[in-house]
This record gives structure tokens, sequence and C-alpha cells, in this order.
């Protein structure tokens, strides 16, 4: 009986004020209910594609939340589909190889330069509702969340340990039982860090693309993007700062509001053997964690809706035999599979041709603008590579060997990295406009905004794991600055510049599109690039140009990747690699 | 049921005990990704029986985790087939279990929750799961642990748990793959006995135990039957039965001749394997768990001496309460006094009967220093406590050993209270046998005569 007890609720400290916690979570289930009412209406109702945004401040709690309502969908629609795609991935060798591939490429081109083409096909797919517009942008959110997610998820499954398999296998685990106690909670921790990623991106794009003009057809949603577009637009300093406060304050409550909470939670699905110091604390998972509807409600529900399904499992014929982990017999193919497959290859190599006509109409002259485009931006994504390198480093070393110093600084660091900065760019834009500086150094400051943070948390992340035994020796026999930096720093740092140098270099190239072109008081700003070619093409909708100038912005993409990043990789896994 | 006697029918000739599971010619090959496979099991027989302790042992390479794979059903061999009470056990409901060396237990789960899931897959009702986890925690001796988390465990109880989730879905065949090569040699041994003990007493519904080693002296402490297996590819060296009686004596001659001859098979895979040699059935040499700490009895030596002098008199055989009556001694004081005497050797209890033997007689018969020496070889011969901490303070380079370091060693199988009792009447005895001292100012073991060596030192000096 005692045991009974203990184990329905866990006895928690300090239950102060449970009442009020417990009247807390209902009225937020309650504003959620109306939230998505409102939400409904105002979907299900016409479409207006440029809706008039008000510059007043009070009107932005209405536009952030509608920003806030597509992000939210966005990131579910992309945890699902990450899921389903991983799984897929993993457990059919036939498909495997190929999902994978469409990963790694999907992963690495910008999704800015779908916007146009993604839009216009969700309001031919759902007409006469402002849900087609709204159902463009929150895929494309999507489409910039889902692969590190899907990614992450995949090599979650495939890096289970094999005796944890062979333990649900030889315990005869149903898909089910396997998917909620051994799949799902072993890839959780990489899905949240993930989320967090995926979240930052989805900002990044929201803010880009909520609103834009196509050739005759604009749109224009309303939310905070557009709001800080049109403050921008018409030069009013006060309405853009408010915009910015308000993406600023959304992302740092998401981060204390769901982040913390979620990465506090998600240290129980450590697989460690022994318990590690070191714990990520927050206050709102121990209030709720107090709360007794909180603690004992979604598991009594979740018991009543999982016991029907075990038992309905464990009757079913398949759930009495163990299933071999290598089984070699080759499982006949169901016919669908191939109709499915031929079906695909004829659906690409149609679109395919599509394509390729329309790149019939591109001229000599507008192959020769691309191309000096594309190297234009090349030159462009490198230097902001290069200056985001040359200040992370130093600082990064500095902050990572100073254990003091990077308590401070990562937690401010990390929320200036996921405040987007396309939320900052108005205010550089204008400053530009304000000093007559051209748009060049402008769309490097841009990328730089989008990139450093990654190269500098790896950094920092480098510079502590060099072991301090390595740091003492190179104290003992009195190194110059010089050999300490090359014998012992760059070394030891190298395989995390690395991985912060990629994902900054896909960053830098998706902030191109938004950063080489734009419109501020009437004036067009430009520089010569491929992103701003994307965007020109977009605004006069000439979709040839716009097709190939996002082939080349994918080609190149890839080709770094495959080229230089993997090698450097590689380089980096087996020489530079610190084990113990 | 109708397919046991099919089978048996099948297969001709009347089996005497059907085997429970049987690899009939399996094989294993691993495919390479140059196109060549590698053939890790060559065409082998193999069956597990009811009513059988089963090792496995083998040198690293010789496929017997794979073997165990097949026999379980968790591996398809490549040819072969393996049956389940006469089945194709990819077919059959079979119900095993596995204990793993690495425990995989789910780090999220709590400790029942663990135990739990695998009734859960066979849709137990929760009430029910509960129940039956609880009294599987409460007989691997976790009861109180329920809520923990694995990670809060030690290595010996993580592997309790893992032992627990094994046993709760009452498996007809526990397989356990090195269950205890990951823990330490004192936890292993605890656990290897526990284990002993729930099979003898049919505490587990277990019908059959298989267990793959590479200890040989696990093998046959804990075997009915052990199969060695040689490598490249893998095959069965030798087959055999053991049939010395349980709990079984290391230091028996028909243990040790075991454990060298397949010591021999192991070490010359190029040799035919000879005969098995004849294992004497016979008396068990000494009663008692070897390497598990014996309960020390609170008595003193002088205290032995003088009940050994006593029972000289009357002859070498008294009643133990006429005894304590001649001493007007409680029996209660007097029993830690004849345990310590009948742990040494010194005297044997046949029915209420207390008799001297041989050695006793010489000790109680010999003067104060030859008293010493006998009593220091009937220490060192019979209590392991006392041999271990003469030999820790023997080898450590400073000739000291913290008494933490035994109580360490001791707490796996006795209360805090008690560890510190034993610790103190083996203090007792090895000061009085010379084995070493105790410092108690550093609470630390001595050589006998450190301490006073110290002193005169710090004499000197002043």
């Amino acid at each position: 009986m005692k045991i009974q007890h203990t184990l329905a609720r866990p006895l928690v400290a300090g239950r102060t004020t449970p009442f009020l916690v417990d009247l807390g979570v209902t009225l937020c289930a309650l504003a959620l209910f109306f939230a998505v009412i409102s939400t409904g209406v105002y979907w299900l109702g016409r479409p207006v594609p440029v809706v008039h945004i008000s510059s007043s401040i009070g009107a932005l709690p209405v536009y952030a939340f509608y920003s806030m309502v597509r992000m939210a969908i966005a990131y579910l629609l992309s945890l699902s589909f990450a899921v389903a795609y991983g799984y897929i991935a993993a457990y059919n060798p036939r498909v495997e190889p190929w999902m994978v591939a469409v990963l790694d490429i999907l992963q690495s081109i910008p999704v800015l330069s779908f916007l146009p083409p993604v839009v216009l096909a969700m309001v031919t797919l759902i007409p006469g509702h402002q849900l087609g517009i709204e159902m463009g942008v929150i895929l494309l959110i999507f489409t910039g969340q889902v692969w590190n997610l899907a990614f992450s998820f995949y090599s979650s499954l495939k890096t289970i340990p094999r005796d944890m398999i062979e333990a649900s296998r030889i315990f005869r685990y149903s898909g089910w039982q396997r998917f909620w106690q051994l799949e799902m909670p072993f890839a959780t921790i990489g899905l949240v860090w993930n989320s967090i990623v995926s979240v930052a991106g989805g900002w990044f794009a929201l803010i880009f693309c909520e609103s834009f003009t196509m050739g005759a057809r604009n749109f224009q949603l309303p939310g905070l993007g557009s709001y800080i577009q049109v403050a921008t637009y018409d030069g009013n300093v006060r309405a853009l700062l408010a915009g910015i406060a308000t993406v600023i304050l959304i992302v740092v409550a998401t981060d204390q509001l769901l982040w913390r909470p979620l990465i506090a939670w998600s240290d129980k699905f450590k697989f460690e053997q022994v318990e590690s110091a070191e714990h990520v604390k927050s206050p709102i998972l121990e209030l709720l964690r107090s709360s007794t509807l909180f603690e004992s409600l979604p598991g009594r529900l979740w018991s009543r809706v999982e016991e029907p399904i075990y038992r309905r499992l464990a009757r079913s014929k398949k759930s009495h035999v163990i299933h071999p982990i290598d089984d070699e017999r080759k499982r006949k193919i169901p016919p669908v599979f191939w109709m499915l497959a031929a079906a695909c290859a004829i659906v690409i190599l149609w679109a395919a041709a599509q394509a390729a006509l329309m790149l019939r109409t591109i001229t000599v002259a507008d192959l020769r603008l691309l191309l000096e485009g594309a190297a234009a931006t090349f030159l462009r994504v490198n230097a902001a590579l290069l200056i985001s390198a040359a200040w992370t480093i130093p600082v990064g070393v500095a902050v990572g060997l100073n254990p003091k110093l990077a308590r401070v600084v990562q937690p401010v660091a990390q929320i200036l990295a996921s405040v987007p900065a396309t939320a900052f760019f108005p205010i550089l834009l204008m400053a530009l406009v304000r000093l007559g500086g051209g748009l060049g150094i402008g769309s490097i400051a841009l990328m730089l905004l989008g990139t450093q943070w990654y190269i500098l948390f790896n950094v920092i992340a480098g510079a502590m794991s060099i072991p301090s035994d390595l740091r003492e020796v190179a104290t003992l026999y009195r190194f110059t600055r010089w050999q300490r930096w090359t014998k012992l720093i760059l070394p030891g740092i190298f395989p995390y510049l690395i991985t912060g140098m990629v994902t900054a270099s896909g960053g830098a190239w998706n902030a191109s599109v938004m950063a080489e072109y734009s419109h501020v008081k009437d004036r067009t700003l430009e520089v010569i690039g491929l992103g701003a070619q994307i965007d020109a093409a977009t605004d006069s909708g000439r979709f040839p140009m716009l097709l190939l100038a996002t082939i080349f912005i994918s080609l190149m993409v890839v080709t770094m990747n495959r080229l230089v990043w993997r090698k450097l990789y590689h380089l980096a896994e087996t020489r530079f690699k610190l084990d113990g | 049921m109708q397919e046991t006697v099919t089978s048996s029918q099948a297969s001709g000739a009347p089996a005497v005990v059907e085997a429970i599971i049987r690899a009939e010619k399996v094989e294993k090959f691993y495919a390479q990704p140059s196109q060549n496979r590698i053939q890790v099991i060559s065409a082998t027989d193999l069956e597990i029986v009811p009513g059988e302790i089963l090792a496995l042992l083998g040198p690293s390479g010789s496929g017997k985790s794979t073997m165990l794979r097949m026999l379980t059903g968790l591996s398809t061999p490549t040819a072969g087939q393996v049956y389940w009470h006469g089945q194709p056990i990819a077919q059959a409901e079979v119900n095993v279990s596995i204990v793993f060396q690495s425990f995989a237990l789910f780090p999220w789960l709590t400790v029942l929750e663990n135990v739990e899931a695998p009734l859960q897959a066979r849709g137990v009702s929760s009430s029910e799961r509960r129940e039956r986890s609880l009294k599987m925690l409460d007989t691997v001796g976790l009861d109180g642990f329920e809520s923990a988390y694995p990670k809060e465990l030690s290595g010996g109880m993580r592997q309790r748990v893992g032992f627990a989730r094994a046993l709760v879905v009452e498996p007809e065949v526990l397989f356990m793959d090195e269950p205890f090569s990951a823990l330490d040699v004192l936890t292993a041994e605890n656990l290897r006995s526990e284990l002993l003990e729930l099979w003898s007493k049919k505490t587990m519904p277990t019908k059959a135990v298989f267990i793959v080693t590479h200890n040989i002296e696990e093998a046959v402490l804990l075997a009915d039957r052990i199969v060695v297996l040689g490598r490249n590819p893998g095959h069965i060296r030798t087959n055999f039965r053991v049939q010395l009686p349980q709990p079984r004596d290391r230091k028996s001659e028909s243990f040790t001749q075991l454990v060298d001859y397949i010591y021999k098979v192991l070490t010359r895979p190029d040799t035919e394997p000879a005969a098995v040699p004849e294992q004497q059935i016979g008396p068990r040499i000494r009663d008692q768990r070897q390497m598990r700490y014996q309960m020390l009895p609170h008595a003193r030596p002088g205290g032995i001496a003088g009940l050994l002098e006593l029972l000289l008199d009357k002859g070498g055989r008294d009643d133990i309460y006429r005894l304590a009556d001649d001493l007007a001694f409680e029996i209660d004081d007097l029993l830690p006094i004849v345990d310590a005497a009948q742990l040494l050797g010194f005297l044997t209890i046949e029915e209420g009967d207390a008799a001297i033997t041989p050695a006793g007689e010489q000790f109680a018969n010999s003067e104060i220093l030859r008293q010493k020496e006998l009593f220091r070889n009937a220490a060192v011969e019979n209590v392991l406590l006392l041999r271990q901490i003469c030999r820790a303070v023997d080898t450590k380079s400073d000739h000291t050993v913290p008494e933490e370091f035994f109580l360490d060693l001791l707490d796996e199988q006795f209360s805090e209270e008690e560890c510190l009792r034993q610790l103190e009447t083996a203090v007792t005895w090895g000061r009085y046998a010379e084995l070493f001292d105790f410092d108690a100012a550093r609470r630390r073991f001595v050589l006998p005569d450190a301490l006073g060596d110290e002193a005169e030192a710090d004499e000197e000096a002043k």
C-alpha cells in the first residue's frame, strides 16, 4: 500500500501553493482553448492577401500571437514529420540510403528561395480561405525546421545500443512499446536540442516571409514579421524597436518557459551508467512538478489510453514470437511498394522535365549575370565565415578556458543567438541608408549576425573540452604563446570549429537570400549576388531565373559540403579527436 | 504439448528427456562488405534439457554470444534449425529471458517499471503486473528500491534488477550472457551463490539455465553440464557433465582437476581434448561458500582455549548445555565460543555434543607460544577475512591497510554495525595470533611489530 502511494505521487518538497499552481494550469488550458477557436475563425475566413498592418504598438500582442501560432504549428508538423521520416529511414534498408541522401541535400539548401512557389501552390490547393496563404508560410517554416530534427531522430535510432534492442526483442515488445519505452526516450535529448536550433531557424524564416511581393501578387499576413517590415519600409523607428523588443521578449520567454524546463526534464533520458553531477535546473519545471493536477493527470490519462492498447497488442499473433534481429531472408516486397516507387519516379521525371523546359527561356546574358552573382555571393559567404572565425576563436577560447567567465557568457550568448538575425537587419539597413553606405557591407554584416554564434558556441565547447593535464603540460614546459596556440589550442578546438563552420556556412547561404536585396522607404537596395537575383526574380515573377538561381545555390552548397567540409570533418574525426 | 509428442515420434528414438531447445546443425555466417562471408559457427548440435544448468565456455571469438542468440531465436541461423519443444523456433511461442552482461536496463524507467515492462508486453493487467514485479523484486533482494532509477544503484544491484526482469515472465529457460563479468569479484560471488540458491530451492520457475561465460571456475561452480567451444570457426570441443555435488568447493581436488582440464582444452586448441577427469562425488571438505565471509563469532581466543581445555578434561566430548552449566555460563554466552572453536576446526558439533578434534587436542595441550602458532595456522586456513587482512598487509609496500577497505568489502554482506563488530573480532584474533596489529589512532591494519617499533622510534627521537 505504502509503495503504491509513493509511486502514484512522488513526494515533492516545499509544496507551498499547490492550489494556485493548479488554478494557473487550468487557466492556461482555458486560454489555449480560446486561442484555438479564434485562430480557426480567422483562418477559415475569406482570403485577404494583403492584410493592413497597423503600426500602433497596441496591435503588437495580436501580431505576436499570430506569429507564434504559425511557429507552433510549423514546429509540431516538423516534429511529427521528422519522427515518421527518421523511423522509416532507419528501419527500411531498401529506402534508407535514398532517404538519407535526400536529408543531406535538403538540409543544405537555403529554404527562403522556395517561398514564392510554395505559397502559390498552397493558395491553389486550398482556395477560398485564408488558410491557403497561411499554409504556404507555415510550410516554408516547416521546411526550414524539419531536416535537422529528422536527422537527429534517424541517427538516434541508429545508435541505440544493441543489447537494448535485444532486450526489447527477447521480451517481445510490440512496436508501440518499443517506440515509447526505447526509441522515443533514447532520441529525446537529441530532439530537444535540435528543436531549439530549429525554432531559432524558424523565427529567422518567419520574420522574412510573412510579407513579400511577387510580381503583381503581394502577400502580407498579420504577424510580427510583417509589422517589422512595414515599420522598416515606413522608416518608423519607434514601431521597429517595439517590434524587435517583442521578438526578443518571445525568444527569451520561450527559452525560460519552454526550453529550460524541457532540457531539465530530458535529463532523465541520458543514457549513462552513473548519475552525473551537473544538472540543468529549471524553476518552472519544479513548479509544474509541484502541481498535483499536472503531475498525476497526464499519467493517469495516458495509462487509460495505453492499457487497452497493450492488451490488444498482446493478443495479436505477432507478439507471441521473438523477432530475430538479423533476419537475412529477403522479405517479399509488396507490389504496392513497386507501384509507389514507379509513381514517384514518374512524377519526379515529369517535374524535372517541366523545370528543364522552363529553363529554355534563360538567355546567355542571364546566365552570365547568375554566374557573376554566384561568385559574388560565394566570396561574401566566405568573407563572413572568416570574419566570424577571426573574432570568435580568440574570444571563444578565452571564455572556454575560464569556467567562471563561461558561466556568465554562455547563457547570454545563447539568447543572443536565438534572436533571429532578420529582426536586427532592418536597424542595420536604416543605419546604412542614413550613412549612405552600400548593401555590400550590410549583407556581410547580416550574414555575420546569423552565423557567428554557431562558431562561437562550438569554439567555447571545444576550448572547454581541452583536458586540463594537456594545459598543465603546456605551462610546465613553458610553451611560448605561438606554441600554445599551434600545438594545443587550435588542434584541440579543431573538430568543434569545423562543426561550427559547417553550420555557419549553411546559415550564411540562407541569409544571402534576404541580405542582398531590400526595400527601404521606396528605395530598392541591392548588390550583385545570387540572393539578390532570387529576390529580384521573385519580385518580377521570373520563375526560370528563380529556379536556376536556386539550383545554383543548392549546387554550390552541396559541392562545398562534399568537397571541403566533409574532408575537414574526416580530418577532425581521425587526427584531432581527443579520446580520453 | 501436441507438438512435443509428434516431434519425439518423428525423430524415431524415444528421447530420455525431451529437450526444451534443440539446435540441429546450426551454422552462422556473417556477411562481409566484400561479397565473401565469414563463418563464425560451423554446423553444431546442442540441446538444452530441463533441470540442467548448462555453461558455454570458450575463448573470445568462438561465437558464444552468437550461439546464445541463435538458441533464443534472437538471431536466425544461416543454415540448420533451432527447435523449441520440437517446433521451429521462429514460429513457436518461446518463453525465454536473457540476463545481459551490460544489464541492458532502461535508464529512464524506474526499477519497478523496468521489471514491469516485459509483463506489459504480454498484456498483463496493471495491478497484476505490479504485484508480480514487487514479488520478484522482493525475491532478488531489492525490496524498497522500486522507485529508484537504475543509475542510482550499484552494479550488483543493477544486475539484480536484470535478474528480476528476466525472471518475472517465468521463463522456461533463463539465458545469461556473461552476467557477472561486469561486476567486482565479491559482488559476483554473492550473486552467483544467490542464483544457485534460487535454483536449488526452486524459488524460480525456470526449468533450465544457459550461461555463457569465459570464467572457467564460474562454469565449474554453477553448471551441471559444460560445453567448451573452439574458434575459427566456432565448434564444440568437448561437452561433459559435472557431477560434483552442490555447493561446490573450489579447493576440492575434483574441482581443481576439472578446472585444469578445461584450461588445458582451451589453451591447446589443436590437440584433441583428453578424457574428462573422474569426478569424486564424495562429501564436501568444507561446509561453507568459498569467498563468502563467514560470520565471525564474537569470542576471545582465551575463551576458546579455556573451552577446549575443559572439554579435554571431560574426555573430549560433552553436551553443550552441560558445558554451559558447568561453567555457570548462559548458553547464549557459550555458543559464540563453541562456534569460534568449530570455525577454527578445533571441535565439531554432533547432535548437541561438542567433540574435540585432533587439532583441538593439540591446541589445548600446547604451551602459550605454540598455541598462538596453532591458532595462527587455523585462523589463516579457515577464516577468509583474517586471510585477506594478512595478505593485504603483507602485499602493500608500506604494510598498512585502512580499516575502511575491509568495511567496504564486508558491507555487501553485513549490516553496518555488524561490519564493525566483525572487524573488532578480527582484530582480537589477529592480535592474539600475531598475524597483524591494528593502529587505532590511524584506523589502519599494520604488521604485528610495527606499532612497537614505531613507539620505540618515537622514544628514541625524544
